[in-house]
């Protein structure tokens, strides 16, 4: 008995098969027809309109939604398509609450923003129905080539619109299928049946886009040859580097870097399989943490702590994100940061965590009190880093914060290497952000393979 | 609670609101419900000579739907009544008997001939039903028989059908206008030289609702084939507020009395009806959309509405906006208004401003140091209330008039005496002073 209170409880198949599937289902239902069109009639087709200049990538937002409302979803797709050809995965995955309907003016009539994710996931959701489907018609071969390191959505995205624009696109990536966090990293209920696989085959029916999986960059494939081989480059691949806690404990078996195993997660083909502690603790504030968290209690997760340094407001992740792990029971501690990580033989059993407080200069330092919290995994969520040594040595891009430095065209320090995604500096971490890297960046190729 | 109770022509019933000839008065058992309900009066279902009409077997309506399914307009193709007029007049004298303080008028189509017309109202007349309306307004089906609207678009042929039933009959009678002609007031002249004792309009308007366009046809499609039919509901009331106020303020026909119809559903239907001169309304769209509970909250909403302006009857208001109802010649050319936007109320939707930009005169701005920002420029704005009505926000907008200084616009003074376009100098036809 002794024994089975201190070793880690942590087990798979905490829940039944009909609890995954509803704990997985999608986190929002699609609108049906009718409801799409009620919802589109609540857009006011603003003037120079406010949720399109707060779109990343500028979709036509009065215009797709008038043309749902008109009964022309293939056309409302075609709309959202043109400038964004993920259109598909940022309706499901955008932070719409901080972007499009944030600016809605209905919120400032009714605090009721029209449901614009929800109408753009119900107008692509139509267009994509039948797989043969694509919007754009390649225009005839340039004859020249561009390499896309990275299959990413800015990867993706730049991809496509150079394969639109006649180039010959090669896409490395690093793993075994391409699609980046997509793939790999959105929250399950966000992304369900496999939709990320389906929108990169969408995306690749283009043509001319080959795709060399398993190729990583510094590993199997250099920058200098990619120059060398190709007209122009595209660096696409995101962020390898886990940030560390930095607290006594660390290798203790159980605590696990987040975003490891939300890959492993998405590529579940069985999620009772997973290993789920009974107690655990997330450490962090963004997306990441909210996701891990709100995974791991709906695999069946007793009791999910997330811990986080400062307050709910200075968390990454939107209020509304923070909702959604609110409403699943997370419970969010704010103040704390990690101290010391409790084990016993070997593997983790807690965390000590140091109370934090913000002095006259806003500046954050550790109390000295702490807290202790039993945990049978502990997740650490707090953020990524770029590693720039795939990129290798001599002539590479400048950085910039650690990032790859890039001007408004997303063309790096060298004049034939464009980047964008989460490895270019300033990136904002989001979908749609690394979308519209790759399309602008696409459109300086472009410009600078037809001089 | 006001008093509703109306005297239409010497029909009574306890309020104001029938229900119009249609589908929901077709027989006993609707309008027993009707009743029940607390329907004021009903005109029954269009009676025919025998052999009873038939209908199409088909869908008889079709609809223009809001985006949230409302019912905006409704269209028709439905015949009169497809009973035997034995069964009809047996249910509306005993429906007569067992509900004698509502009002029941009969309404009635046969060939313009003199001995049809003695012989229905005399059978009519049996059933003591409180009056009859006569059907000149029906544009489909019928009037390609030379009924229905075939009559109303003739005056004489109204006048001379009038005037039989007149000399025929002890039973009020009233005309009903089709509004598929051009002037209104010619068929209601020629109904009150008939010696009609009221009019009621409007009947339906000729229309196709829509088109299918798999089928390339009207809807409502019958086996591959559409027919234009009658419109009706919310959409046609513009046109029959319209109708109504051009008979209550034309010389020759002021003080005819007017049942009211086209589109009523709400009690402030109804009162915008009465405010312009109709002494009942009359009901059927509505009623088919949502059943005759509504009649519910158009008594209390009249009767809330009449409490609160004072009015204790309703005689009290009926006609009070004819007056002011005029020529657009009579307007006052001085009386200057300018958009005013209340910033608080603006969301920010931009919607005058490019409606203003785009259509107009140009007198909405979109920005203001770098902001959205939308403000009316005086210097511009004609006053003409495009940006009040595309603005989605009640209220935010508003016309605010100037009473004094110059028109930014004009350059003029404001002037406070009265002036219309008859002594306009730009008018080539003006009004002399008599002593130049």
């Amino acid at each position: 008995m002794a024994d089975a209170l201190s070793a880690p409880d942590i087990r798979s198949g905490r829940l039944t098969p009909e609890d995954y599937l509803e704990n997985f289902d999608d986190l929002h239902p699609p609108l049906g027809a009718h409801e799409a069109s009620v919802e589109a009639d609540r857009c006011y087709f603003c003037y120079d309109a406010p949720c399109t200049i707060a779109c990343p990538t500028s979709i036509d937002i009065p215009k797709f939604i008038r043309q749902i409302s008109t009964g022309n979803p293939i056309g409302s797709a075609k709309t959202i398509f043109a400038e964004n050809i993920l259109g598909g995965m940022c309706a499901r995955v955008c932070p719409t609450e901080t972007l499009c309907e944030e600016a809605c003016v209905r919120n400032l009539a009714e605090d009721k923003p029209v449901q614009i994710g929800l109408l753009q996931r119900h107008a692509t959701d139509i267009y994509l129905s039948e797989p043969d489907r694509h919007p754009f018609e390649r225009a005839p071969e340039t004859g020249r080539k561009v390499a896309v390191v990275g299959g990413g959505p800015a990867g993706l995205a730049c991809a496509h619109a150079l394969a639109r624009r006649g180039h010959a696109v090669t896409i490395f990536d690093a793993r075994d299928k391409i699609g980046g966090l997509n793939e790999f990293g959105i929250a399950a209920y966000k992304s369900t049946d496999d939709f990320a696989q389906f929108e990169t085959e969408f995306v690749l029916s283009i043509g001319g886009i080959v795709v060399e999986c398993g190729k990583a960059l510094g590993r199997d494939i250099t920058l200098a040859d990619l120059r060398r081989d190709f007209d122009a480059v595209f660096l696409g691949m995101g962020l390898a580097g886990v940030n560390a806690l930095r607290a006594e404990g660390e290798e203790l078996a159980g605590v696990i870097d987040a975003v490891a195993y939300i890959a492993e997660l998405r590529q579940a083909e069985d999620l009772s399989t997973l290993p789920v502690g009974r107690k655990v603790v997330v450490i962090g504030g963004g997306m990441t943490a909210i996701d891990i968290a709100t995974q791991i209690k709906r695999l069946g997760a007793e009791e999910v702590t997330i811990a986080y340094r400062r307050d709910r407001e200075a968390m990454k992740a939107s209020a509304y994100e923070q909702e959604i792990a609110l409403t699943d029971g997370v419970v969010i501690r704010e103040w704390l940061q990690p101290k010391r990580l409790l084990g016993e033989a070997g593997h983790v059993t807690g965390i000590e965590l140091e109370r934090t407080a913000e002095d006259a200069g806003g500046r954050l330092a550790g109390t000295g009190e702490t807290v202790t919290l039993q945990a049978d995994q502990v997740f650490k969520a707090i953020g990524q880093s770029f590693v720039a040594d795939p990129l290798g040595a001599g002539d590479v891009p400048a950085l910039e914060g650690g990032r790859i430095r890039v001007d408004g065209d997303r063309r790096t320090s060298l004049a034939d290497v464009w980047a964008g995604g989460d490895c270019v500096a300033g990136g904002e971490d989001l979908t749609v952000a690394a979308v519209e890297d790759g399309k602008v960046a696409a459109a300086a190729i472009h410009a600078a393979l037809s001089a | 609670m006001a008093n509703l109770s109306s005297n239409f022509i010497g029909i009574k019933s306890p309020n104001p609101f029938w229900l119009a000839s249609a589908p929901p008065t077709d027989k006993e058992y609707n309008v027993v419900r009707a009743f029940k309900a607390g329907w004021g009066g009903v005109v029954w279902k269009t009676l025919g000579e025998d052999p009873e009409v038939v209908n199409v077997n088909g869908p008889r309506y079709g609809a223009i739907h809001g985006r949230d399914r409302n019912l905006i307009g409704f269209n028709n193709i439905e015949l009169i009544t497809d009973r035997p007029l034995e069964v009809n007049l047996r249910e509306i004298k005993r429906v007569k008997r067992d509900w004698p303080d509502r009002a029941m008028v009969v309404s009635l189509m046969v060939p313009c001939e003199e001995q049809n017309w003695i012989d229905i109202l005399k059978r009519v007349e049996e059933t003591e039903a409180d009056g009859i309306e006569l059907n000149f307004g029906c544009p489909h089906g019928m009037s390609e028989r030379g009924m229905g609207s075939a009559v109303g678009q003739v005056p004489e042929y109204i006048e001379m059908v009038t005037r039989w039933c007149k000399q025929h009959t002890r039973m009020p009678v009233i005309v009903k206008l089709t509004p598929n002609i051009t002037d209104i007031r010619n068929p209601a002249r020629a109904a009150k030289a008939g010696g009609a004792d009221a009019v009621s309009l409007i009947n339906t308007i000729n229309s196709i609702v829509s088109v299918d366009l798999d089928a390339m046809a009207p809807n409502p499609t019958i086996d591959g084939r559409g027919a234009h039919g009658g419109y009706c509901g919310p959409a046609v009331k513009p046109i029959a507020l319209n109708m109504v106020a051009e008979i209550a303020r034309d010389a020759a026909t002021h003080g005819l009395p007017i049942s009211g119809i086209g589109g009523v559903t709400t009690w402030r239907d109804a009162a915008e009806f009465m405010a312009l001169g109709a002494g009942t309304v009359q009901v059927c769209t509505a009623a088919m959309t949502y059943g005759f509970k509504i009649v519910e909250e158009m008594i209390d909403g009249l009767s809330d509405w009449m409490d609160e302006k004072g009015y204790t009857s309703t005689d009290q208001f009926i006609g009070r906006a004819v007056p002011n109802v005029t020529d657009w010649q009579q307007l006052n050319l001085n009386y200057v208004v300018k958009a005013k936007i209340d910033q608080d109320a603006c969301i920010k939707c931009g919607r005058c401003h490019i409606a203003c930009e785009d259509t107009s005169h140009q007198a909405i701005t979109a920005m203001k140091d770098g902001e959205r920002h939308f403000e009316v420029i005086d210097a511009e704005c004609v006053g003409c209330n495009l940006c009040v009505s595309v603005c989605p926000v009640e209220d935010c907008i508003t016309m605010e008039q100037m009473t004094e200084g110059v028109d930014p616009r004009t350059g003029k003074l404001i002037d406070p005496a009265y002036a219309n376009w008859t002594t306009h100098p730009n008018n080539p036809n003006r009004v002399m002073d008599a002593a130049e």
